[in-house]
């Protein structure tokens, strides 16, 4: 029965080749497609700026807001250090109450659970709430596979799926297209859509709402995800503004929430932080316009027929990491994007996840590892980031992504085996544990330079591999024409350091002077 | 015999607290909680924040309630409403319309024939704006006050709480919640916010400050 017998594994990632946690280029080589997208910087820009100001002027509205991240951050840390207990609660709890519990021990599991309660509905269509979840294991191919249509009902999730697209935020999945282009999705994806639309967002919202509710109106099975759910009741909670999860998760005969492990919360009061936390987060809101919260089924109201996935999927192989666990605190609330100035230029897509920028950089690795394959893209992404630190000051609940990279660089240099950087690098640090060679080389480099490197203006626009990577995107400067230690033991050089020592030996004087004075 | 997906699951969370141990560390709840604010200020925030989201706010005394609720519904044109199966029938008595009243075997679609819903409330968190339903029987099912397009709730004053803590302390988390702060609204097209998507479009408050 019980797995825990001796010696502690080490549990397993996201299994290669399945689900959305991986893209098929690195991260360098992806960014380039945003970096050349103006429309998609500019929209980016413009999003990522307003939210930004709305986030800031609604969570300095609160003076206990330090105190809520700082509850927020504890309440996430006792649930992962209880998460077996928590889990079994809410299983417990929800059962009662007339749900039932499964449990999926990677996506590819949970695709199939889904696949065959739907199946057991007798219904061909689903409607789908959107889920982070779900995208990561990639449910929507999987059921389309399975001769399932999931129509998705998150106005952002139906631009994407209509234009088989991939989101590309967190929050405004679809914030990469502009309205004329939406427009001309809905022309082509909607049937039926009125051929005079214009690309007014009222407009193309009616037209999503008029497609939609004929939806919400006769498909009888639901896929959500869950934003909380809570050990003490057995109650799931879905955040959300338009309505369309009300709907799914109100009007349909069976629903499925699929819900990663790492979201359960303790207690029901434990609601009272994070409904402060994630809407003044995310949006920047005081609170989204709508939130459900259910517990089981209720007779006379809403599904009768309630299912909850728990999903691992490389979860539990971040929670057996000391410094990276914490990344699974997140609640999504998208505020570390939205303030990254390397997501800001590249967009989502170029991190090649479902969890895009500072969160999903640290993120997907824990979930599904960095050397899965050769040259594994995943690799890339702890170095998609300055180390700005903003991200940090942006997270409700306090998660220290840049520490987190700075780590995950660590284990993806010791496990990244023999490549020409490390070669370099090892043959540099031979060169510099040795004064003479050291020497040597240094003349050697500003021969190089004496001999026209770097062009006129002192900069190095490509260098040689291994380093060609670090210049793609930036010029070098070039090395000076003179080391400093052969600059020191010239004329010029000591009759500089001479000069400067008088210097400060005048000021020194000075100051004693002014503060005599003073005194 | 197989481990099942559970205990396989549970076994490497098991596995994973005991290669990656934290220590426990209590939660601090520093956190402004138990708040109280005088009667004229919470009707002041909440009706502030309602209408920052785009909500009507209709203050009126109790013995005025049908008289505002039938204001509010010939103002929006609505000739068919819908009502919770215990809704206290007097409210809709100044109303000369025609009055649905609810029961789990009307079929969800048919709401949608209705020109607005009436409802009371559970609790309102004056600070962000947010009225709560619980599913208690003046309250109805979920679908009954999202499927049509005009949302009356009523709500009175005594249960208008201060903040997020005060009110989630207020609810039976068994019931069926729905959270409410402004009508339904999206942001997804270049960011530009449009309310009304699939919930009702408008949110008419009729906030009852005598009781």
């Amino acid at each position: 029965m019980s797995t825990f017998l001796g010696m502690p594994a080490a549990p397993p990632r996201s299994p290669y080749g399945t689900g959305n946690l991986r893209g098929e280029r690195s991260f360098p080589q992806a960014a380039h497609d945003g970096l050349r997208n103006g429309q998609l910087r500019g929209n980016l820009g413009r999003a990522t700026r307003t939210i930004r100001a709305k986030r800031i002027a609604v969570t300095g509205e609160l003076p206990d807001w330090e105190a809520l991240r700082d509850a927020g951050a504890a309440i996430k840390t006792d649930t992962m250090n209880r998460l077996p207990e928590l889990l079994e609660e809410l299983e417990r709890k929800v059962t009662e109450r007339g749900g039932t519990v499964h449990w999926a021990r990677d996506g590819v599991e949970a695709n199939e659970i889904v696949t065959r309660l739907v199946k057991a509905t007798g219904s061909g269509d689903v409607i789908k709430v959107k889920s982070m979840a779900t995208q990561e294991i990639g449910l929507n191919e999987h059921l389309e596979a399975a001769g399932i249509t999931p129509y998705e009902t998150d106005l952002a999730e139906l631009i994407v799926q209509l234009a088989h697209d991939k989101p590309s935020h967190i929050l405004v999945p679809a914030i990469h297209r502009n309205r004329d282009e939406i427009r001309r999705i809905f022309l082509d994806g909607i049937p039926g859509v009125d051929p005079d639309l214009d690309n007014v967002p009222a407009h193309l919202a009616a037209a999503a709402r008029a497609y939609l509710r004929e939806k919400f109106m006769t498909t009888k099975v639901a896929v959500s995800g869950a934003n909380f759910g809570v050990a003490e009741t057995g109650t799931l909670a879905v955040v959300e503004s338009e309505g369309n999860g009300r709907m799914c998760l109100t009007l349909p005969d069976t629903l499925i929430t699929v819900m990663g492990i790492e979201k359960v919360l303790p207690r029901y009061q434990d609601l009272e932080v994070f409904l402060q936390l994630l809407p003044r987060s995310s949006t920047g809101e005081r609170m989204n316009p709508y939130t459900s919260m259910w517990t089981g089924v209720t007779p006379g109201d809403g599904p009768q027929d309630f299912h909850l996935v728990l999903l691992d999927n490389g979860r539990t192989a971040a929670l057996a990491d000391e410094i990276g666990r914490a990344a699974l605190n997140c609640i999504r609330c998208s505020a570390c994007l939205n303030v990254c100035p390397v997501y800001e230029r590249t967009g989502g897509h170029a991190y090649g996840s479902t969890y895009p920028g500072p969160i999903g950089a640290v993120l997907t690795p824990q979930l599904a590892g960095m050397h899965a394959a050769e040259d594994d893209p995943n690799s890339s992404l702890p170095y998609a980031s300055s180390l700005c630190g903003a991200c940090f000051d942006a997270c409700p609940v306090k998660i220290d992504i840049p520490s987190m990279l700075v780590e995950l660089r660590h284990q993806d240099t010791e496990q990244a085996g023999t490549s020409a950087e490390k070669l370099a690098m090892r043959a540099a640090a031979t060169v510099m544990g040795k004064p003479k060679l050291y020497r040597a080389a240094q003349r050697a480099a500003s021969l190089s330079r004496s001999v026209g490197v770097g062009g006129r203006d002192r900069t190095i626009s490509r260098l040689p591999a291994p380093f060609d990577g670090w210049s793609d995107s930036r010029d070098t400067a070039a090395p000076p024409r003179q080391s400093f230690r052969s600059w020191l033991a010239s004329a010029e050089g000591a009759a500089t350091m001479r000069a400067a020592a008088e210097e400060g030996a005048r000021r020194t004087t000075d100051d004693q002077d002014d503060e005599q004075e003073e005194q | 015999m197989t481990a099942t997906a559970r205990d396989t699951v549970l076994g490497r969370i098991r596995d994973a607290l005991a290669l990656a141990p934290a220590p426990a560390g209590t939660v601090p709840r520093t956190y402004r909680t138990g708040r109280t604010l005088p009667d004229t200020e919470r009707l002041a925030l909440l009706t502030d924040r309602l209408v920052d989201y785009k909500a009507r706010v209709h203050p009126c005394t109790r013995d005025r309630t049908a008289e505002v609720i039938a204001e509010v519904l010939r103002e929006r044109g609505a000739r068919r409403v819908g009502v919770p199966a215990g809704l206290d029938e007097e409210w809709l008595g100044a109303y000369d319309g025609e009055v649905q009243r609810d029961s789990a075997v009307i079929p969800p679609p048919s709401l949608g024939e209705l020109d607005g819903v009436v409802t009371a409330s559970a609790v309102s968190c004056a600070e962000t704006g947010t009225i709560f339903l619980d599913g208690s029987p003046d309250q109805g099912r979920r679908a009954l006050s999202l499927v049509p397009d005009l949302h009356v709730c009523v709500v009175d004053l005594s249960s208008v709480v201060a903040g997020v803590p005060e009110a989630v302390a207020r609810l039976v988390p068994e019931r069926p919640t729905t959270l409410i702060s402004g009508p339904s609204a999206t942001s997804d097209i270049e960011l530009e916010r449009v309310e009304g998507v699939h919930g009702p479009r408008t949110l008419a408050v009729v906030v009852r400050t005598d009781a």
